[in-house]
């Protein structure tokens, strides 16, 4: 291969219901490496763009929830698998999109990759952890289950842009919930990155939607979408009051952001967009 | 269509050609040694055994037959690889390790369901469908727990006993070294396991599954041969735990020969269970249920639901549909797809169960037998149903571990429940009604680990599995199962 050959540039898109589409709007915008140089144009999603996302993953939603866990933990731990094998395309982005050394950027891309790992682990652990019999003072078989909320939109971390994603994203998706992602406006290709390796990776078309644009243009319409049914706020610190607020409107559960350097190990955001579902039968002859 | 027409129509004498699976797939080797510090090495003494298949009588390989020198080495791997490597490894590493293994499970599938069946004698339909993906899920399970102890409801920071001596039977050989091994090595043991004498082979495989993972030597030691192998396992004053599966009677033994030390234990021992049938049951899923129970993998079941008991109302028919679905089983080579019911996987297991049915028969039971042809090599007995069972016969009372069914009666849902817990052990039943709140008022008044509605004989990794009285004690599976290997 000559040194002259002209490198095939990529387009970044968003992902919706399985799919790479631009954005509806037909805009894009320029994202620059931290040292300011060209690096990619990305779509920039529009609040049609982020209803389409909200109806796929309300459908596939269901199918989701309806799969076994342990059927949704192989789901998961296929991800980890192949974001694996695109560890230094990651460790690229990372490196350039957070301006960190490639060493820094790999070790941050094997955290990622074990954090999916962990979480594959937990499909199939929540009903046990938070879930169980409530022995009640009567003839009642009586146990509750955790359930889904739902859909949960995400804003994803502006500053981490794939440990932080993987973290904010996959909680809510490894309890059973659809997601609507936000990526790090700033830096959003490692996001994007993880979504095409989703699409190698059996996950039902629509559990794990990716959108790429504006922030402050775009989570407006996530808090007072009347179908999202939670809103992780990470990525949104400054106009997370008037976010929360609006959320309000149909009583979504909010997550309000918390900033970097919180416990790995935290059940906080599994705990998060999770119902309890308790069912009573009776006992008798 | 009546029942008369059935059985004389066509589909009632309908033929299957065969439909056998490739023995080749199995790529056995002529010999086998021990797995200890992470390769394959011979006997210190240099005996080895033989490994047959059941259906034929063929040698399949020779084993070596380990000593009290190879246990006593074995033991001294995982101690040292306790103590220099898994004690350090964390958490997040083992479940790695373990995501490996039941990748590597899942990818050699096709050869271990090969294996298994060729080595115990069980229709391939059950260890391709139920025994392989079964142990590769009971790892991927457990590989999730390995870095969240934390959150197993254990407390702070649970640590492991050390040492786990790991002793498997038989009649789910894969599968039973799934079970012991996962949550020993989630919870950070290092093991020795002992598979059973007459079932080495699928062990042995996972241990070059262990070297595909790149374990470190040490963490699982295989040492195989007869019961000497098991005693010398729980005698040794380095092991720190013992699980054992197995019969009562060498259970009772070993939890003597360990009273007067420290070694942690947990038994999963024999059963009796009960398949309670109520006159309100869904007829056509519960002699589906009741064939499941008592004739999956030949009856070679702990929990295998061998005494049914049905309500007189239903009795009658609940008896000639069984005897009709009986006679329908295709009995003979376990390498055949279309197999219901595959050999049994000894000499020894088969002598036991032709001497308790013919007592069956002279305490004045009334005996149904399949009129199944058998094949003229290998360890066969047809399927068999008793009627006319009191609860005094050794048939109602004894584990026969065999495609051997018992039926008793009953009137009332308080003398089912009497019944079902009229026998020493604990380990399973069955209720059927369509009724839940009267299976669930049964279940509560059961003596039993575990209590299936409606079904029969499923299995989970999420779901504890365990007996209570001289079934056992300790439970493998789910949240529970990680108890049996932390110092909790």
């Amino acid at each position: 291969m000559s040194d002259d050959r002209l490198d095939v540039r990529k387009t970044y898109k968003l992902l919706i219901n399985g799919a790479f589409p631009r954005s509806e709007s037909g805009r894009s915008y320029e994202v620059t490496a931290s040292s300011g140089d060209f690096l990619a144009n990305v779509a920039q999603g529009s609040r049609k763009d982020v209803r389409d996302a909200v109806v796929a993953a309300r459908a596939a939603q269901a199918k989701w929830w309806g799969a076994t866990a342990y059927n949704r933990g192989q789901v998961i731990y296929r991800l980890a698998e192949m974001a694996e094998s695109r560890r230094a395309e990651l460790a690229d982005h990372v490196a350039s999109a957070e301006g960190v050394t490639r060493g820094v950027a790999e070790a941050t891309v094997a955290r990622s990759i074990d954090r999916i790992v962990w979480y594959a682990g937990w499909t199939d652990k929540i009903a046990q952890v938070f879930g169980g019999a409530n022995p009640v003072a009567g003839p009642f078989f009586n146990f509750s289950l955790p359930v889904p909320s739902g859909v949960v939109a995400v804003v994803a971390p502006q500053d981490s842009s794939l440990e932080g994603f993987v973290d904010a994203v996959l909680a809510p998706v490894a309890v059973g919930n659809a997601v609507v992602a936000l990526a790090s406006e700033r830096r959003p290709t490692p996001a994007v990155l993880l979504g095409e390796m989703t699409a190698t990776s059996d996950f039902p078309a629509g559990v794990l939607n990716i959108l790429t644009g504006l922030t402050g243009e775009l989570t407006p319409t996530l808090a007072s979408h009347e179908d999202i049914d939670g809103l992780d706020l990470e990525g949104a610190a400054s106009q997370a009051d008037e976010l929360a607020a609006s959320a309000a409107g149909s009583i979504k559960r909010v997550l309000r952001p918390r900033g970097p350097g919180s416990d790995p190990t935290s059940l906080r955001r599994l705990r998060a967009f999770v119902e309890t579902s308790t069912v009573w039968h009776t006992i008798g002859q | 269509m009546t029942e008369h027409h059935l059985a004389n129509s066509h589909l009632g004498s309908l033929e299957y050609d065969p439909a056998p699976e490739s023995a080749a797939i199995a790529h056995l080797q002529s010999s086998y040694g021990l797995f200890v510090d992470g390769v394959f090495t011979d006997a210190s003494q240099h005996e080895q055994f033989v490994t047959l298949n059941p259906a034929t009588e063929a040698t399949l390989a020779t084993v070596a037959q380990a000593s009290v020198a190879d246990v006593d080495r074995a033991v001294a791997a995982a101690r040292r690889a306790y103590d220099t490597v898994w004690s350090t490894t964390t958490g997040a590493q083992r479940s790695k390790y373990l995501f490996r293994i039941a990748r590597l499970i899942q990818e050699r599938a096709r050869e271990l369901a090969v294996v298994e069946t060729l080595d115990n004698g069980k229709p391939i339909r059950e260890s391709r469908d139920i025994d392989i993906p079964l142990a590769a899920a009971h790892f991927f399970y457990y590989a999730g727990w390995a870095d969240k102890l934390d959150h197993a409801g254990f407390g702070a920071s649970p640590q492991p006993l050390g040492v786990a001596g790991q002793i498997i039977p038989w009649n789910f050989p894969l599968l039973m070294a799934a079970w012991k091994l996962a949550p020993a090595l989630a919870a950070g043991n290092t093991c020795v396991l002992k598979p059973a004498e007459t079932t080495p082979l699928t062990a042995l495989i996972l241990a070059e599954i262990f070297q595909q993972a790149e374990l470190p030597p040490g963490v699982v030691n295989i040492v195989t041969g007869d019961g000497s192998v098991g005693a010398a396992l729980v005698d040794h004053p380095d092991v720190d735990k013992i699980a054992f599966t197995g019969s009562t009677d060498v259970g009772r033994l070993i939890q003597q020969r360990v009273a007067s030390s420290r070694k942690r234990l947990t038994l999963e021992l024999g059963g009796k269970g009960a398949n309670i049938v109520f006159e309100d049951a869904p007829i056509d899923e519960m002699i589906e249920g009741i064939i499941d129970g008592i004739f999956f993998n030949q009856g070679h079941v702990c929990c295998a639901g061998s005494r049914l008991l049905v309500q007189e109302s239903v009795a009658d028919e609940v008896l000639r549909r069984l005897i009709r679905r009986v006679e329908q089983l295709r009995v003979g080579d376990p390498m055949d797809k279309n197999t219901d019911v595959g050999a049994i996987n000894s000499a020894a297991q088969l002598a036991r169960i032709e001497e308790l049915t013919s007592i069956g028969e002279s305490e004045g039971a009334t005996r149904y037998t399949s009129s199944c042809a058998l094949p003229d090599k290998g360890y066969w007995f047809a399927p068999t149903v008793f009627a006319d069972v009191s609860q005094s016969h050794r048939i109602a009372r004894e584990e026969i571990f065999g495609p051997v069914l018992s039926v008793l009666t009953f009137r009332t849902p308080e003398e089912a429940v009497a019944k079902a817990n009229n026998t020493k052990y604990g380990l399973a039943c069955g209720v059927w009604s369509e009724k839940g709140s009267r299976a669930l008022w049964v279940a509560e008044r059961l003596r039993a680990g575990v209590i299936w509605a409606n079904t029969y004989n499923r299995f989970d990794p999420t779901s504890p599995f365990g007996g209570v009285r001289e079934s056992g004690f300790g439970r493998e599976g789910g949240r529970h199962g990680l108890e049996a290997y932390l110092d909790v």
